[in-house]
């Protein structure tokens, strides 16, 4: 087992597209990091990186204390996961786990016992006198995940591993990713576009965009404190309100008149966005204490909980989370009220935190 | 009782199964309107094929025997023998144009092959610069005829001394085949995940190990079918072959089989037997790859 140290990992292609500008990670030993972003941010480029599958331009990666820039995949200690499983098609399940170990040149006897150990691990009984092809999305999946397991590397790396499963059986292998790698301790690096699989899996989470880093957290760090207008848009669901404001009479206003407190430290003279979360709004009857009158643009009801657009005037409509009890019909005049603790606060120009 | 092909198509029980509310009668007559054009269509193809076959196996007087025979006639194998044993015993002229066929379009498959599918295998696998206009580029080699750039090859042919070998009618075949087999495997590697190769990586293989332990046995069936196509363009060709070659030991069968016709009389029997012994080959390759041939032709057309 080991971290993993990028530093300053810049990849470009031959074509002269440049997948990866800067990134620089420092991975935990045993941690299960995200890395998570929309497709074409570099994750998975980074990851093969890591991999030894791809040649970075130029920056370092360390596994635990080797440099192994110059080092083949397979000299890295490492296993990895696909999208597409990379099961060995021609062969059974038992010699698909087998495969690495044997390309290892490890003794028979070992080899068998590692294969059960690992088809112990993955419930994989049944499956081991199969052919990829005779298994299902799920059960392929877990296979590949036992042919990882097998090698006992000293880092796991997935990529977007859960992607190709349905949304049922996505849920139920996340739960067994995250309790197998808490069981084993091992290293993992985890690629995907999905922030509900970034936020339930990862001890900490990368977001990645347009090839750099724009913030590394926990998930609830990343939740509460987006670090970027990127990553406040891009974590959560529905996303956090971007609401352009003004500082007046020592509140956060907003064009259309609703009144933030100002987290302290606030710049002066500088053109500010406050991001809400839906849930730090409420709508209430119209006129209500501290409210600022909006009507109702639509509602979507989800059963657990309802998601209104209200629009309060000044442009932008707003996203308010309410608990499924709180019924108000499409284009009723309600009130707007902010009910959380400080927004955070982004300058339009540089679109990065301010406070 | 066994129902026949004929009985299953016959228009008697056809009839009384058919619902009578059908509008216009249409199945049955389009049925009978279809099969009546496939048969004329079928005659008007096979026919020449037919009767190459049968002018093979004629006596030469009835050959040229009017009203044609198309029945009745005498069987002989004089002609079959005559395109491999010479008049005074000993080999043909044809037989050993048979064997250059062989050699030539053999050689020039496997060399199109083997340069053409690792070359398809690095296109698809990595990113090279400009690689839309390299491949572009390959695949305007085949844009021109034979025919317009034989001039040109001849003489540059007759000036590092390839003209009338066997070694000069290879390389033009393996240099016409090689964009298409380039094309055509890119196709077939693209549609291997190249994932298979990552995870052996992983596993401890070398890149080409890799490549050759898991992608290449996936591909046999997309390399068989490529090389028959190039099998059979180089089995086929005239042009190069009439214009490159003037010597009986190199000549391949297709300029032998035309230099039989245009001396005061034609041994049409022995052109006809020479013709089906030259299509023999062709047809039985067609036939082994005719799932790949629709398949190269409908290739990219459907996403899957």
């Amino acid at each position: 087992m080991a971290g993993i140290e990028v530093t300053a990992l810049h990849k470009r292609y031959p074509d002269g597209t440049v997948a990866v500008k800067h990134v620089d990670l420092s991975i935990g030993d045993g941690e299960l990091f995200v890395m998570l972003g929309p497709s074409g941010c570099g994750k998975t480029t980074t990851l093969r990186a890591i991999a030894g599958l791809e040649r970075q331009t130029t920056g370092d990666i360390h596994i635990g204390d080797t440099l192994v820039n110059d080092l083949p995949p397979a000299e890295r200690d490492i296993a990895m996961v696909f999208q597409f499983y990379a099961l060995y098609p021609h062969l059974k399940t038992r010699d698909n786990l087998a495969f690495p170990l044997r390309a290892e040149g490890l003794p028979k006897a070992e080899v068998r016992q590692r294969v059960d150990e690992a088809a112990r691990l993955m419930r994989l009984g049944p499956l081991l006198d199969r052919r990829p092809r005779q298994l299902s999305g799920g059960e392929q999946q877990r296979v590949a995940l036992a042919r990882a397991l097998v090698r006992r590397p000293r880092a796991f790396l997935m990529d977007e591993p859960l992607t190709n499963l349905d949304a049922e059986l996505r849920a139920d292998m996340r739960t067994e990713i995250k309790h197998l790698q808490g069981e084993l301790g091992t290293t993992m690096v985890y690629v995907t576009h999905d922030q509900v699989e970034a936020m339930s899996l990862g001890h900490r989470i990368a977001i990645l965009n347009k090839g750099r880093v724009e913030q590394i957290g926990t998930p609830l760090e990343v939740y509460d404190r987006p670090a970027s207008l990127f990553c406040a848009a891009f974590i959560g669901s529905p996303p956090m309100n971007l609401i352009e404001v003004e500082v007046a009479d020592g509140k956060l206003r907003s064009p259309g008149g609703l009144a933030l407190t100002p987290p302290p430290g606030l710049p002066r003279d500088r053109r500010l966005v406050a991001g809400v979360r839906p849930e730090a709004l409420e709508v209430t009857e119209p006129g209500a204490d501290g409210s600022v009158p909006a009507r109702v643009v639509s509602a979507e009801w989800l059963g657990d909980e309802i998601i209104y657009v209200v629009d309060h005037g000044g442009g932008h409509d707003v996203r308010v989370r309410m608990p499924p009890t709180v019924r108000f019909a499409a284009d009723a005049p309600v009130g707007l009220r902010h009910t959380g603790g400080n927004p955070t606060v982004y300058d339009v120009s540089t679109e990065e935190l301010v406070a | 009782m066994a129902v026949s092909v004929d009985e299953a198509v016959s228009p008697g029980p056809t009839r009384q199964r058919r619902p009578a509310t059908r509008r216009f009668g249409g199945g049955r007559g389009r049925s009978v309107v279809e099969v009546a054009l496939l048969a004329v269509l079928a005659v008007v193809m096979l026919f020449p094929v037919l009767w190459m076959i049968e002018t093979s196996i004629k006596e030469n007087r009835d050959v040229y025997a009017v009203p044609a025979q198309f029945f009745g006639f005498t069987v002989t194998m004089d002609h079959f023998r005559d395109v491999f044993i010479a008049p005074g015993g000993g080999r043909s002229d044809l037989s050993v144009a048979f064997l250059n066929s062989v050699l030539v379009a053999g050689v020039s498959t496997t060399l199109a092959t083997v340069l053409g599918v690792p070359a398809a295998w690095a296109y698809s696998r990595f990113a090279v610069k400009a690689k839309k206009d390299q491949l572009f580029f390959i695949l305007s080699t085949r844009f021109m005829p034979p025919v317009v750039v034989v001039i040109p090859i001849f003489l540059m042919y007759r000036q590092v001394g390839l003209i009338d070998t066997k070694l000069g009618l290879i390389l033009i075949y393996a240099a016409f085949n090689l964009p298409f087999t380039i094309w055509m495997m890119k196709g077939f590697v693209d549609e291997v995940p190249a994932e298979y190769e990552d995870a052996a990586m992983l596993d401890g293989y070398t890149r080409l190990q890799a490549f050759r332990r898991f992608t290449l046995p996936l591909l046999v069936p997309g390399i068989a079918a490529t090389a028959v196509f190039a099998l059979i363009f180089s089995w086929n060709e005239f042009v190069f072959a009439i214009f490159l070659t003037s010597s009986d030991e190199v000549r391949t069968a297709p300029p032998a089989i035309a230099g039989l016709i245009g001396g005061t009389t034609v041994d049409w029997g022995l052109v006809a037997a020479a013709s089906v012994v030259f299509a023999l080959p062709v047809l039985i390759f067609a036939y082994l790859v005719r799932k790949h041939l629709v398949a190269g032709v409908t290739l990219g057309a459907v996403r899957r």
